[in-house]
Order: C-alpha cells, then sequence, then structure tokens
C-alpha cells in the first residue's frame, strides 16, 4: 500500500459505527412508523442492508429496504466526458407518508444526495427524509447536513476517501488517500 | 455521436445499450414516470415517412428523459414547396438541437444529414438501407427471453430486398453471436446479401431448424414491378402459420403485420408471439440509445468520417 494510504476506520470501527447509527435512527423515530431505508447504488446499498436488520430488531417492526441508482439525476451528465453507466433502482414500497433514511458511504459535495432526493420524489411524497452517512468529509457545495454521521473525517479537497465493503471489496475499510496516490475505486 | 447504421456498433456497444435499455424498464413503474437526465437538450424528429410506432416511441422516450421534443414531418411543411433535405436541416440547425432522429426514403440520408448538423444524428429508418434501434430492440426483445443469443438459429423470412430492417437485423444478430439464414423467393433477396454474414434459403423446407422466426412485412408500397405473381401466391409458399412454426419456437415481426400475408392471423395472436414485446422495447431501448448519443460532453463528439455503407 502507497505509503500516503492511510487506513482510518477498520471492520470493528464500521461495525460499531453502524450499529450506532441504527440506535440513533431507532431513538429519533420513536412514535411513528418504523422508517424505510434507501441505500444509494452501490456502497450505500450495502451498508443499508446492514442497518436494516439491527433497526428491525429496535423498533420490533419490519424496516422496508432499497436502492437508489442516482446517475439519471446527476447535474454533470452533459458536461462530463463520459457516459455514466446506469443501474436499476429498486424502490418496491410505498414511501408516501413514509420516513426515509437516504443512506451513503461518503458525504462530500452534497450533490449525490441531492439527486438521491430528487430521485426519491418520484416515486411519492415522502413525509420526512433523512440522512445517515458512515463519513462525514465536509467541502459541502449545497446546503445538506447529514442527520447521522458514522465519522466525521477532516479531509483536504484533494485528498481521496475510500470507503471498502466486504461484498464488493473483500474486506471492511475507509482509507484516505493522498491526490497522487488514488487507489482504484 | 451518431447511430447511422449497426455497422457502428460492436457486440460490447450493443450489449451496453440493451443493459441501459434494461435498467431504463424500471422507470416506467415508477408514480412519476420520468427522469430530469436529459433537461434541457432538444431532440428533434425529422421525418420523411409515414411511422407510427417509430416516431411515437422515440418521442416518448425523449420525454422520459425530460428532453424537449420537436416533430416535423414531410406534409404539411416546407418540404411540399420544394426544399431540400439539406436546406431543411441547416433552417432547423438554427433551433440548435441535441439531436436529429432522422427517418426517410432514402438511403443514406441519415448520413447526409450528419455532415450537415454538429447535433448527433440517429438513423430511424433510411430507405432500404438500415433501421438499427429496431434491430436493437430485436435484440434487446430475445435477450429478455431468452438471455443470450449466441448458439440461437434465427430466420429472417420475407420481403428481404425492401427491407432496412432486415439488413440491420442480420448485422446486430450475427455481432450477437445468432446464426442468421435469410429466406424468400429469390425475387426478393437481393444478390449478395450474405456478405453481411447470413446463409440464403430460397424454400421454407429447413425452417423447424430454426429458434427464431423473424417475419418480413410485404412491403407493397416500395414494390414497383411485380417481385411475386400475386400476395396470396406469396404466403402458399412463405407464410408463417401455425402449420409451419413448432411450439418451440419464437416469432417475431417488425409490424406492421399485412394479417393473411406475411403472417397468418391466429400465429400473431399466439403466445410465441414476441411482436407485442418488441413495441414495448421500443421506448426503453430508445431512451437507451438517446441517453447514449447525448450525455457526455457537447464538444467531445467529433464528426464522424462520411463512411458510405
Amino acid at each position: 500500500m502507497d505509503s500516503q494510504t492511510k487506513v482510518v476506520l477498520r471492520e470493528r470501527d464500521i461495525h460499531n459505527a453502524l450499529l450506532r447509527i441504527a440506535h440513533e435512527i431507532a431513538e429519533r423515530n420513536p412514535d411513528r412508523q418504523a422508517p424505510a431505508l434507501v441505500g444509494i447504488h452501490r456502497r450505500g446499498s450495502y451498508l443499508a442492508e446492514r442497518l436494516a436488520p439491527w433497526l428491525a430488531e429496535l423498533v420490533d417492526e419490519e424496516v422496508p429496504l432499497g436502492d437508489l441508482d442516482i446517475a439519471l439525476y446527476r447535474d454533470d451528465v452533459v458536461t462530463r466526458a463520459d457516459t455514466p453507466v446506469v443501474h436499476a433502482s429498486h424502490v418496491d414500497f410505498d414511501v408516501t407518508a413514509r420516513t426515509i433514511v437516504i443512506v451513503d458511504d461518503v458525504l462530500f459535495t452534497g450533490r449525490t444526495v441531492r439527486a438521491a432526493i430528487d430521485a426519491l420524489f418520484d416515486y411519492g411524497r415522502p413525509e420526512r427524509v433523512q440522512l445517515a452517512v458512515l463519513v462525514d468529509r465536509g467541502h459541502r457545495e449545497l446546503p445538506i447536513r447529514p442527520d447521522y454521521v458514522g465519522k466525521n473525517l477532516p479531509t483536504s479537497r484533494n485528498e481521496h476517501v475510500h470507503v471498502h465493503v466486504r461484498e464488493l471489496d473483500g474486506c471492511d475499510e475507509v482509507l484516505i488517500a493522498g491526490a497522487r496516490a488514488a487507489v482504484g475505486a | 455521436m451518431n447511430l447511422l447504421s449497426m455497422g457502428d456498433l460492436d457486440r460490447e456497444a450493443i450489449e451496453r445499450i440493451t443493459d441501459h435499455a434494461a435498467r431504463f424498464a424500471e422507470v416506467s413503474d415508477r408514480e412519476i414516470k420520468k427522469v430530469p437526465t436529459l433537461r434541457g437538450r432538444m431532440v428533434l424528429n425529422l421525418f420523411y415517412e409515414a411511422s407510427t410506432r417509430t416516431r411515437g416511441s422515440f418521442e416518448l422516450a425523449a420525454k422520459r428523459l425530460s428532453a424537449d421534443v420537436v416533430n416535423f414531418s414531410a406534409d404539411g411543411s416546407s418540404v411540399s414547396k420544394g426544399e431540400s433535405l439539406k436546406d431543411t436541416v441547416l433552417t432547423l440547425g438554427a433551433h440548435k438541437p441535441d439531436a436529429i432522429v432522422v427517418r426517410a426514403p432514402w438511403a443514406g440520408a441519415a448520413e447526409l444529414v450528419s455532415r450537415w448538423t454538429d447535433a448527433a444524428v440517429i438513423n430511424a429508418g433510411d430507405g432500404k438501407h438500415e433501421h438499427p434501434t429496431q434491430a436493437l430492440l430485436d435484440v434487446y426483445t430475445l435477450k429478455q427471453r431468452v438471455g443470450k443469443l449466441d448458439g440461437l438459429s434465427i430466420w429472417i423470412v420475407g420481403d428481404v430486398a425492401h427491407s432496412r430492417v432486415a439488413r440491420s437485423n442480420i448485422v446486430a444478430f450475427g455481432r450477437m453471436g445468432a446464426h442468421v439464414t435469410v429466406c424468400g423467393p429469390p425475387t426478393l433477396i437481393p444478390r449478395g446479401i450474405e456478405t453481411l454474414g447470413c446463409d440464403v434459403r430460397y424454400t421454407l423446407d429447413e425452417l423447424p431448424g430454426a429458434d427464431v422466426v423473424y417475419a418480413l412485412r410485404m412491403q407493397h408500397e416500395r414494390m414497383a414491378q411485380a417481385p411475386v405473381p400475386s400476395l396470396r401466391e406469396y404466403a402458399a409458399c412463405y407464410q408463417i402459420n401455425e402449420r409451419r412454426l413448432s411450439a418451440r419456437q419464437m416469432l417475431m415481426h417488425p409490424g406492421p403485420v399485412n394479417r393473411g400475408v406475411e403472417l397468418s392471423g391466429g400465429i400473431v395472436d399466439s403466445p410465441q408471439a414476441l411482436i407485442t414485446a418488441q413495441v414495448q422495447a421500443g421506448v426503453v431501448v430508445r431512451m437507451a440509445v438517446l441517453y447514449t448519443v447525448l450525455s457526455g460532453a457537447r464538444t467531445q463528439a467529433p464528426l464522424p468520417e462520411p463512411q458510405l455503407a
């Protein structure tokens, strides 16, 4: 591994952070219908998948789980050089009048979350939308604020934050890399 | 980026478009059946020929992606006053379209249009030459039904001579790994068609070996002379009906069907006919095509070298 790459969260830390987020979601949504979780494709959806059973146990109710691909809602479709690959979204429950928690791995500029909120509203009119992220690395470009944060990670703009999940990458870890030491992800 | 001919797409590009189409299918199940992806982009439908389904599905596809659509059809416009294709394209270019969908009775029309505009040009059928989006939606329909086309035996039966669908489909099916055979009366099979990568048969004797039978429409409106003595005689020899098609074979047709000519009335409505699925595929595949040609930076697309196919 490059000397400029640093592990900031290991498997245990990620597990604990997600478990705490599950408790916070349960705590903040006490006397209403269980919130639904919607992960942002791809790593956010794996994190949402892990949160769901914990949250279901805490609220003693089934927690609907979905995932969103935001490629069709990007604000840079016509300016970026490549064509973003589109994946199908799966929101098979009724979002109307529900609390929806959007789950993503890294919160950075906030543009992805903006796109996810737009996408979500095409499925109906949620009662409330909250945001859970594993890592908040700062540098927001939009007025977006997470409700649940695994770890606040101060970074400089040209650093890269990589979240690895075992379902895709074989292990759970969060790495921070210098601008020149970007690992592929 | 343009889509002028199936020859422009390799297998990977075909797969990319059909994979995208499969994902776009989900958009139509949402409460709001529209995504903002191509907001503010303009698609111009330039149609010099009658067409209901192709034009309708391009229009719907563009609207599902939030693009603006302007329909320009030959009748009732300056074309009837004698304006040339070039002048029409240059005039409409003043509206700054991002994509032009061209349907015309002249082979090579889309390719010509692409030389006169910076917009992405999509060939929606040019004379007897090509109809690439039809081929893509047929590949998509078959992939949805059977997973992959590798090793499939596909028979394209009927009026191959006048069919742009046949020319695009022979190439597309072949690139996807299928084995293509064209069949019809010798007067309706152009000489040299096998150079596109297909076998030629003049009778239906070996039809039972086909996995998919793709019937073509008898295009009487394009037939200047009489390549067949009568439609009844054609039907006697080449009509796909319950007797000639076995239950395991799939049936496709690009529409509109002449019932009782190339297909018997009963077979059109049979469960082995994928004709309705083909129409449904039209919108999602054209969404994928519009997405592919219109995403990415505008300045990125260099005008391709003129290629006369």
